[in-house]
């Protein structure tokens, strides 16, 4: 059975995580490196997905970075979202062909997702559920945990976020996933008590390497050659600026 | 022609690896091509066999152009070919007579131009008057690609004065580029032996003076540049023209990169199959620099703007047999100095096989290149156009040098010694930022911690 490697990679800022994301995504496509699902979590950002749309956000960017949220854009599908400590991310990196199937199947990738998740989930005790048509895994009518993913030349990028610990507060200034009725919650919140983070991705791993018929790795990013972004850096503002003289 | 990269619009065909009558499987290497950015190998996209080669060596296609038929049955092939003879002289020229075409007949003035002002020279002319007396009407103004036409209009070129090279006489872009060219140098020198010269034996056009003639017989020879040739000369001189060109060079103890390296090949070979080599190291701490002296990595756009840039692209010149190619590491921000051993490798390795990309040639940042192989100690590289700097890494010597002892007492030790030169734009940066940008890097290569980069070999 071929392996997927787990990386928990601690927290990495959102723009880092995805420089990582688009150099597994490359090296992955060019056949170098097998299956990955890199665990993380994210300092404090909203990321806004393909289908944003500017009233999704109800806060002005400018107050959120005074109190130290970032706002990036993604290349995923879906609206706005937030990740934060206590928020497991999960971004499987995973070459979607195969001989029987050379064209990937993007739809049943997020239900593996969403199975994966559901019952990494259910495993602590939850009772949680899909909600048809709205893609994530909801406990009644609110969202536990978000999906959004790319696939490009077969291979996936990004993937799920999971709320175990985090503070739902933040959701407050955003239309979540652009769902106007939608509510969060995290698993803390429904079973009252503390979870650990890394016990969610450890299940998660195992179903979501049972569905895609491998076998989990464990690795780490240097096994991989990959060197932390610094966040002083991938944070720093640098675009055009005006030229000398 | 597949699609070679995103930026690609055309390929010239530079060999087929097969000929009419064989048979190729699937993804094995058809034929080769050429882009001015990088040659590469077109696998087969069908098995069979190949009954029809469309597009002749040295003809330019646009992308999505059909080059080549394979019989996907393997059999009763020969005969379309056969039928369709017309193809197959199809990459000569089209029929003007040689001497009338030549450049050295007497110049005509130049036909009224749609713009008069960048007309093409009068030495282009000639082509089209004989065109004209052969009665000789291509029908090239329909199959022209879009980027002859832009091209044309760029370097002022008439495209009724040229005689296509390509198919049918269709004008490719290097009838446009050398048009260009020639024009051009007339422009400078306009033609003063044009006269003197008879206009039935014209001598050919890149031939010297001819007073050495007696002397060199024999003793020298002209050979024809390909297009990897002329990709770099341009890429040379434009870079050359544009930049104003500055250098520096530090000297760097890489004594402790060193120890490392004996501490560690062995288990790295061992585990990733090559040798762990200085370049890494010295890729992982330049990306850590750029990082933190953006100018460096940035592009001067001309129109008072500088892009900075917080990730590295780094091109890695990689020497030929023919030439040069600077395959690009993409996101280096991201590699350790494991990673950049792997990603250098890797790209070298195709460059070499020509299995590189076009893309892989693009979107460089910052360029290094490594002439101490060869055991040169000193350089002073051309920028790669586009980017700001480039940095030169020379042969590594044992060198006597002065350090301090235990007690802080000046000593001479024997040190791993290397120079690290970097050329840079004056426009973009001034010698401070160059010179700290240096110094930075030099720190890092003797202070950095790189054992945690490899603490999955040195712990195996």
């Amino acid at each position: 059975m071929l392996p997927i490697l787990q990386i928990d990679a601690g927290s990495t800022s959102y723009s880092g995580a995805y420089a990582w994301q688009q150099q597994l995504h490359a090296r992955r496509t060019a056949n170098l490196i097998p299956d990955i699902l890199l665990f993380l979590e994210h300092p404090h950002v909203f990321t806004l997905g393909r289908r944003f749309q500017p009233a999704h956000l109800l806060e002005d960017p400018a107050v959120l970075a005074r109190r130290g949220i970032e706002v990036r854009e993604a290349d995923r599908g879906g609206s706005i979202t937030y990740h934060g400590p206590g928020q497991l991310v999960a971004y499987p990196i995973v070459d979607l062909r195969t001989r029987a199937a050379p064209r990937p199947d993007v739809i049943r990738y997020l239900r593996l997702l969403e199975a994966a998740t559901l019952a990494a989930v259910s495993a602590f005790g939850i009772q949680a559920g899909l909600r048809p048509g709205l893609t994530g895994v909801w406990v009644g009518r609110s969202k536990l945990a978000a999906i959004g993913v790319n696939v490009s030349r077969g291979v996936t990028k990004h993937g799920v976020a999971v709320n175990v610990s985090t503070d739902l507060e933040f959701f407050s200034s955003m239309v979540p996933c652009g769902i106007p009725d939608a509510q969060v919650t995290s698993m803390e919140r429904e079973l009252g008590r503390p979870v650990s983070i890394d016990d969610v991705a450890s299940v998660f791993a195992g179903h979501l390497a049972s569905s895609l018929g491998r076998r989990v790795q464990p690795a780490t990013i240097g096994d991989l050659g990959l060197e932390p972004v610094p966040e002083s850096l991938a944070q720093k503002p640098v675009g055009k600026v005006a030229a000398r003289g | 022609m597949p699609q070679l990269g995103e930026t690609v619009l055309e390929a010239t065909v530079t060999r087929w690896l097969k000929e009419p009558g064989d048979t190729v499987e699937v993804d094995e290497p058809l034929v080769e091509v050429s882009t001015d950015k990088v040659d590469s190998e077109i696998p087969s996209p069908a098995a069979g066999a190949l009954t029809k080669i469309l597009v002749q060596e040295g003809e330019t296609v646009p992308v999505g152009s059909v080059m080549a038929e394979i019989d996907g049955e393997g059999g009763g092939s020969g005969s379309r070919a056969a039928t369709e003879p017309a193809e197959a002289p199809a990459e000569a020229p089209a029929p003007a007579p040689p001497e009338a075409a030549s450049p050295a007949e007497p110049p005509e003035p130049p036909p009224p131009a749609k713009e008069p002002a960048r007309a093409p020279s009068d030495g282009h002319a000639p082509n089209r008057s004989s065109s004209g007396r052969n009665g000789d009407a291509q029908p090239f103004r329909g199959v022209l690609s879009p980027l002859v036409r832009k091209l044309a209009a760029e370097h002022g070129v008439d495209l009724d004065s040229l005689e296509g090279t390509g198919t049918g006489g269709r004008i490719t872009k290097q009838d446009v580029l050398d048009a260009a060219k020639d024009g051009a140098a007339r422009e400078a020198a306009p033609a003063p032996e044009a006269g003197s010269s008879s206009p039935g034996r014209a001598p050919a056009p890149s031939a010297p003076a001819a007073p050495a003639a007696d002397r060199s017989e024999g003793l020298e020879d002209t050979i024809q540049v390909g297009a990897m040739r002329k990709a770099i000369a341009e890429h040379m001189v434009s870079s050359s023209n544009e930049t104003a060109r500055a250098w520096n060079t530090i000297e760097v103890d890489l004594t402790r990169v060193s120890r490392l390296r004996e501490q560690a090949g062995p288990a790295f070979k061992a585990r990733e199959g090559f040798s762990l080599t200085w370049m890494p190291f010295v890729c992982k701490a330049t990306t850590q620099a750029l990082l933190r002296f953006p100018l460096l990595n940035s592009t001067w756009n001309g129109d008072g703007t500088v892009t900075r840039r917080r990730y590295v692209n780094l091109g890695i010149a990689v020497a030929l047999e023919n030439g040069l190619i600077v395959p690009v590491v993409k996101g280096a921000e991201t590699m350790n100095v494991v990673g950049l051993a792997r990603a250098i490798r890797d790209v070298a390795d195709r460059a070499r096989n020509k299995k590189l990309t076009p893309d892989e040639v693009q979107g460089g940042t910052f360029t290094v290149t490594n002439p101490g192989g060869f055991g040169s100690v000193m350089s002073v590289p051309i920028i790669n156009r586009g980017q700001a700097a480039i940095l030169a890494f020379d042969a590594v010597i044992k060198r006597p040098v002065v350090v301090a002892d235990e007690d802080g007492e000046d000593a001479i030790a024997i040190r791993q010694m290397v120079n690290l030169s970097i050329s840079w734009d004056h426009r973009i940066i001034d010698g401070a930022e160059a010179a700290q940008f240096l110094a930075y890097l030099r720190s890092l290569l003797e202070e950095a911690d790189f054992t945690s980069d490899l603490s999955g070999v040195l712990s195996s």
